[in-house]
């Protein structure tokens, strides 16, 4: 009875998303107030639809209904309630009707918080995002519907996926889906702008905050992800360029472009017309990246061929949204102009380079991600496009922009004379250059392992020496601010006062610094062995000593474990006991590796169990790994940093402040010829 | 993912009945390395992460634990004792398992824009961006006429002589 009301509720969202966002964009055309008005409550009402479609799955899967074809499908009843709950968004669609969910969510926050908006504004941008979500409930009816019977019902489900029951892996898609979906809202605002001819520093300042905290759940989305890749897959590695990592990445790096660029329009009115388009970029790779991961093309393109309708709606999907959006900045665009004009030496002219090389770096992960699906499908045989091909065309477009970071903040808006102003960074990176140097000759170089890359020791100089000048940069700002902040309360207050936006900015940068340094540091100087191990054995690396006592069975609630256990010494202080594990899940035939790491400020310990080395005697020997990896948690303790940056910057006052009336009324469009 | 290519169930059972028969630890003693030449294990090592494991969804030979993995490392470790070049033994790979194996495509007519495409994107890219900067002027030129007189209606003057202003601008 629960599952049909939800599905009842889904039904109806459909036909109430169709018309909320057909009368929405009609009504702000034809400038009529009673249509305009019902973009609001019909925002609210999908989402009330929508959670309530939600909350009944959710039942479904908290009771163990296996009458419902999807419960039976991905969930068990010795799984705990925890991943029972989780394991909604487990499958593909449940994860889809929870993306329509976070859309809805969205929609409705904006409707709640755009008061500032002009009625006829927030009624284009909320009935785009209506239709967007249209497209979307149908596509769960038409293709991945999770209210589905299955009758009789299944005595016991199939269970979750063994690799989705991890605390990283299972709040991943949310984060991920988050920040997926709330890009549509910088897409729903480029599009409004668009239908409206009109976009000024007052439409960048209120899609701003929106796009800067989808960006925000993206990178926290992508950390969560790659710090679960770390732990579970056994071998240390933390970025492997899967495609399905790829199809997260890319709106990533074209969203970054885009928070730097609607900065530059809010700031200075410049970009217009490249801030449009690159929301409405993100927010398309955002459905090109569901579409790879949630239509089987990536596996093979003739998995995708042999069921086609979900891919092929998808596909359709996407070609609409961008098409159609397209399209209309074609149409649209010369009227809205770049705006502003800046010299040649100006913020805004490094900005824009970091925008082209945000771009390239994107498109070099699309051109990477499709090429072998392309020659797939061209009937030219298979090849694999792995992290070789990546790294080697990636880190070169990358290193320029790290510069650009350190620079940027130093140069004025508008014109700039770089002898002027050439001191302070110029001293700062031979500075920077000097400690790197110097950190890597006391250091020691690092070991070539790759022949291939006897650029190693080079490039982890160059690389500590970019991060050591974006860090100096940031600092300086800091400190120069709080030096030249006077009034009530002295230094210490001037510098807490500063705004958010800029302490956001500065922590953001940081934390790239922080990031590179980490990736730096593990790339040349990680350490690894694979032993053969019997219990008693040693292992020693990097200073420590890693005694085997054994593997022992474990019970947990839904596997069986061997767990290994390693008695860790430094010199001769025991400093901890670490337990790798294999597990094995009742309900799967698979196999699980539990790395065990004992995580630090400095390094990380890393200990997997391989296989035993006689398969039937698990008492004896077995293929153990260890790695000592030196700054590796500076990966995504940077990572973090950049998302809390982000998250300040969202959260500065002005965004909240009402604006006076002339700021918000409208300008026109475009006094200046692009 | 991880996992779907390990061994089966029965060996999962002697696994656990194995357990029982769990001695105690011995002595301590120094693990041997899985290989028994570090030189070697460091060329098996870097010429196996460029090759994907065939039967796992997206991992390198050198990371996998599947036993057609096991058995394409011992092979290679194999060559690498007889003397085989690193070109060799790949050549030898994308005979028998095509180029489907190499994680880092070879140049060929087939992969060149996959090689040259990077490079593509940076040059369009500077020369997009070379164009638009040479578009802009510089930033303080004079105000556009229509800007002038609403300059000066805001200021309550009668406009100038627009010519007057306008004449740093190249093309209004």
């Amino acid at each position: 009875m629960i599952p049909e009301l939800g599905h009842f509720a889904l039904i109806l969202a459909v036909p109430v998303s169709l018309f909320a966002g057909v009368l929405a964009l009609l009504g702000a055309h034809g400038n009529d107030p009673r249509w305009i008005a019902l973009a609001r409550p019909g925002a609210r009402l999908i989402a009330f639809l929508l959670t309530l479609a939600y909350a009944a799955l959710t039942y479904a899967f908290a009771v163990n209904d296996f009458s419902v074809r999807y419960v039976a499908e991905h969930s068990n009843s010795l799984l705990p309630l925890p991943y029972r709950i989780a394991a909604v968004w487990g499958g593909h669609e449940g994860s889809l009707l929870l993306w329509a969910l976070m859309l809805a969510w969205w929609a409705c926050a904006v409707s709640f918080f755009s008061g500032r908006l002009a009625p006829a504004m927030r009624a284009r941008v909320l009935g785009t995002l209506a239709l967007v979500a249209f497209g979307f409930l149908l596509f769960i009816l038409c293709t991945s519907n999770p209210f589905l019977r299955l009758l009789p019902a299944a005595p016991e489900g199939r269970d979750l996926n063994p690799l989705l029951q991890d605390p990283g892996l299972i709040i991943h898609p949310p984060l991920l889906y988050m920040g997926y979906v709330g890009f549509s809202i910088a897409y729903a605002f480029a599009v409004a702008a668009l239908l409206a001819g009109r976009l000024d520093a007052a439409w960048a300042r209120w899609s701003r905050p929106w796009t800067t905290m989808a960006w925000v759940f993206l990178t926290l989305g992508i950390v969560m992800g790659s710090w679960w890749a770390y732990c579970e897959l056994g071998w240390g590695g933390w970025w492997f360029w899967d495609p399905v990592e790829n199809a997260s990445f890319m709106p990533w790096l074209v969203g970054t472009a885009l928070i730097h660029s609607l900065a530059v329009t809010e700031k200075r009115g410049s970009f217009r017309n490249w801030t449009v388009l690159l929301a409405i970029s993100t927010f398309s790779l955002s459905l090109l990246g569901t579409f790879l991961v949630r239509s089987g093309v990536l596996t093979s393109v003739h998995a995708f061929a042999a069921d086609p309708a979900r891919g092929i709606f998808i596909l359709v999907f996407l070609a609409i949204v961008a098409g159609a959006s397209l399209l209309l900045f074609v149409w649209r665009a010369p009227r809205v102009g770049l705006g502003g004009r800046f010299a040649l030496f100006s913020r805004e002219s490094l900005l824009l380079a970091n925008n082209v090389l945000l771009v390239v770096a994107a498109s070099t992960v699309l051109l990477g991600t499709l090429y072998p699906l392309l020659i797939d499908a061209l009937g030219q045989g298979k090849i694999s496009v792995g992290p070789p091909y990546f790294n080697t065309v990636f880190v070169p477009i990358m290193l320029p922009l790290l510069f650009l970071i350190g620079l940027g903040p130093f140069v004025r808006w508008k014109r700039d004379d770089w002898r002027e102003i050439i001191r302070v960074p110029g001293g700062l990176l031979l500075l920077a250059i000097f400690i790197a140097t110097l950190l890597v000759g006391l250091k020691g170089s690092p070991a070539i392992r790759i022949d291939r890359v006897l650029l190693l020791p080079f490039l982890v100089v160059f690389s500590l020496t970019l991060a050591l000048w974006i860090a100096f940069a940031a600092f300086f700002h800091l400190f120069r601010q709080a030096k030249a902040g006077r009034g009530a309360g002295g230094r210490v207050a001037a510098f807490i006062r500063q705004p958010l936006h800029f302490w956001g900015m500065h922590l953001a940068h940081l934390g790239v610094a922080v990031f590179v340094a980490g990736v730096a540091i593990v790339g040349g100087y990680a350490e690894e062995k694979d032993v053969k191990m019997a219990p008693g054995d040693t292992v020693t690396l990097a200073g420590h000593s890693f005694r085997f006592l054994g593997v022992r069975e474990v019970e947990g609630p839904n596997y069986t474990a061997l767990r290994g256990d390693m008695e860790v010494r430094q010199g001769a202080r025991l400093l901890r006991h670490l337990y790798p594990e294999k597990r094995f899940y009742r309900s799967s035939a698979m196999p699980m590796t539990e790395a065990a790491i004992d995580a630090g400020f400095w390094r990380d310990l890393y200990v997997s169990l391989g296989e035993p080395i006689d398969r039937a005697n698990p008492a004896g020997e077995w293929a153990v790994r260890v790695y000592e990896k030196p700054l590796i948690g500076w990966i995504w303790a940077g990572c973090l940093l950049m998302a809390a940056g982000g998250f300040l910057a969202a959260l500065d006052r002005r965004y909240r402040k009402r604006l006076p009336a002339a700021a918000s009324a409208p300008l026109p469009p475009s006094s200046d010829p692009a | 993912m991880k996992g779907t290519c390990l061994f089966p169930r029965l060996a999962i059972a002697f696994l656990f009945a194995g357990l029982l028969a769990m001695p105690l630890a011995r002595a301590q003693s120094e693990a041997k390395p899985l290989a028994e030449n570090p030189e070697v294990e460091a060329r098996l090592q870097e010429i196996s992460a460029e090759l994907r494991c065939l039967v796992c969804q997206n991992e390198t030979i050198a990371a996998s634990n599947a036993d057609l993995a096991n058995d394409l490392r011992r092979e290679i470790r194999a060559m690498i004792l007889a003397g085989r070049t690193d070109r060799e033994i790949t050549d030898f790979m994308v005979t028998r398992y095509g180029d489907f194996i190499l994680y880092r495509p070879r140049f060929t007519g087939k992969t060149l824009l996959l090689w040259l495409g990077p490079f593509l994107f940076l040059v369009i890219g500077a020369f997009a961006l070379r164009g638009v900067l040479k578009r802009q002027r510089p930033a303080d030129a004079p105000l556009s006429e229509a800007e002038t007189q609403r300059l000066a209606r805001l200021l309550g003057e009668t406009p100038r002589s627009s010519a007057a202003t306008t004449q740093g601008t190249p093309d209004a």
